[in-house]
């Protein structure tokens, strides 16, 4: 039996006493490993579930395990500083240089000076920007997509066996994408990292997850492997998901 | 008239420079003071929300009053000298220093700040490494606001002797001279205009992220 990397039990989560629920008695058990691919419509609470694996958040009832251990009862420092965490408003430093921000982490972890210049260096090749040309620029002389690839890349700097991936590719072209979830398979790499990638492309979020959770409305509509998703959708809200994306299908077929 | 001012410099060279450095320096102290007072202050009203509201509503208060009636009114309390004027004048540069301080630090987007959180910050590195930093820029301008009234302001405290270029001024006053006048008030508004610079330039040395261009 692999290692249960993130466990949710009866988690729930209400901005206000009287609000509705945002995330609403969630049971979730996720191995170490895996790839989860996480799709919704809008505003059905995929940020605010990210959120309270790092807490960002807290619950409003229920607990979640890292490890088997509740995290409610770790230090929020130490829990953020194990998971890799890309904001989906990119959430660059403005006042810092592309290559500070990268080294956001090691910093703060007191890496060695040349082993962190290193290391923003990697990085930066790996998310397919040259170093030369993009260490010492500042956030607000990048793109947008560029911008997210640096968040990608921040969030990475200490290869943390946990990353939650909040959108990440939202603003990057379709080839430059391609890529990038390549890199990030490559990254994941099978065993011993556990990715959890919010998305709003089916089409990404079945390329790329080994389990795909479907949100709506704070409540997991179904959470499975993509052939058992397709063969068997768990209800209304999954299979009209299912048909949209059929049917962007069809329209590219009638273009040929 | 060019004659006056040159004598005025010729005789009184010794005077003028000993008076533009009283002034600079009561401005200088002044400054600093509220600078320490006014950026630890917005830090607490930011910090304690319950007293912020109290906290901006009497330095908006002491705003409104103008310097003079604060250095008179401080004259019963302190009597004279420099003390008083300091006090008076670190009392007026508070409030800018403050409120640009309390915005600044609030201004900071809470994206921004659960990026920080994020990646591992504890509340005092998200103090230093991005609230502090991301406020710096209008805490600069609070300063410089501050700065300019200060410069101004310390031209009255030559009234209950605290010396400075307001002491050429009232003479001239006094006297009835216009070289001593236009010594003083030009010399004034030169430094003020200085200081304004100077402070531009820091803004521009520190900040030059906002200065990139795409
Ligand atoms: N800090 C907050 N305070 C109050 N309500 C919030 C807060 N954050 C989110 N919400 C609400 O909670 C609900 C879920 O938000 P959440 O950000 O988790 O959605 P999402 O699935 O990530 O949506 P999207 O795909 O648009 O990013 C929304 O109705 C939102 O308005
Ligand atoms: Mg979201």
């Amino acid at each position: 039996m692999s290692l249960k990397a993130i466990e949710f039990n009866q988690v729930c989560k209400q901005y206000s006493q009287s609000g509705d629920f945002v995330v609403d008695h969630v049971n979730l058990s996720i191995n170490e490993g895996e790839f989860i691919t996480i799709l919704g419509s809008s505003g059905s609470g995929k940020t605010t579930l990210l959120k309270m694996i790092n807490r960002l958040y807290e619950p409003s009832e229920g607990t979640i395990n890292l490890f088997g251990e509740d995290i409610a009862t770790i230090d929020p420092v130490k829990v953020r500083r194990k998971i890799g965490y890309v904001i989906q408003q990119v959430g660059l430093f403005p006042h810092m240089t592309i290559a500070q921000n990268i080294a956001t982490v090691p910093k703060l972890l007191k890496w060695p000076q040349p082993k962190i210049k290193e290391r923003v260096d990697e990085l930066l090749n790996l998310v397919g920007l040259d170093p030369k040309e993009f260490k010492n620029r500042y956030p607000s002389q990048l793109s947008g997509g560029q911008q997210q690839r640096i968040g990608l890349a921040r969030a990475l700097a200490i290869d943390p066996k946990i990353m939650l991936l909040d959108e990440p590719f939202g603003a990057i072209d379709a080839i430059t994408r391609l890529h990038l979830q390549d890199e990030l398979m490559r990254l994941h790499g099978g065993l011993k990292k556990t990715f959890l990638f919010v998305t709003h492309d089916i089409n990404e979020a079945f390329k790329l997850g080994t389990r795909v959770m479907i949100m709506n409305n704070g409540k997991v509509s179904q959470f499975d492997t993509p052939q058992s998703i397709v063969k068997n959708p768990a209800d209304s809200f999954v299979s009209s998901l299912m048909r949209s994306s059929r049917e962007q299908e069809r329209f590219w077929e009638g273009l040929d | 008239m060019w004659k006056q001012l040159s004598d005025y410099f010729v005789h009184n060279h010794d005077d003028f420079i000993n008076s533009l450095g009283e002034h600079i320096v009561i401005s200088f102290v002044a400054l600093v003071f509220s600078a320490l007072i006014g950026i630890a202050g917005g830090y607490l009203c930011v910090k304690h929300k319950q007293y912020d509201k109290w906290i901006i509503s009497i330095f908006q208060v002491l705003r409104i009053v103008p310097s003079l009636a604060i250095i008179l009114l401080l004259i019963p309390i302190m009597g004279t000298g420099v003390e008083p004027a300091l006090i008076a004048l670190v009392l007026l540069a508070i409030p800018p220093i403050l409120m640009n301080t309390v915005a600044g630090i609030e201004g900071v987007s809470s994206s921004m700040l659960e990026a920080a959180y994020g990646v591992g910050m504890s509340d005092r590195q998200v103090w230093w490494k991005i609230k502090f930093p991301l406020a710096a820029p209008l805490i600069l301008t609070g300063v410089k606001t501050a700065a300019i009234e200060v410069i101004a302001s310390a031209t009255l405290a030559a009234k209950i002797g605290a010396g400075g270029l307001g002491g050429i001024i009232f003479t001239g006053l006094g006297l009835n001279r216009m070289d001593l006048l236009l010594v003083g008030g030009i010399s004034v508004a030169v430094l003020s205009i200085a200081a304004g610079l100077s402070l531009d330039l820091t803004d521009r040395y520190l900040f030059k992220y906002k200065m990139v261009r795409k």
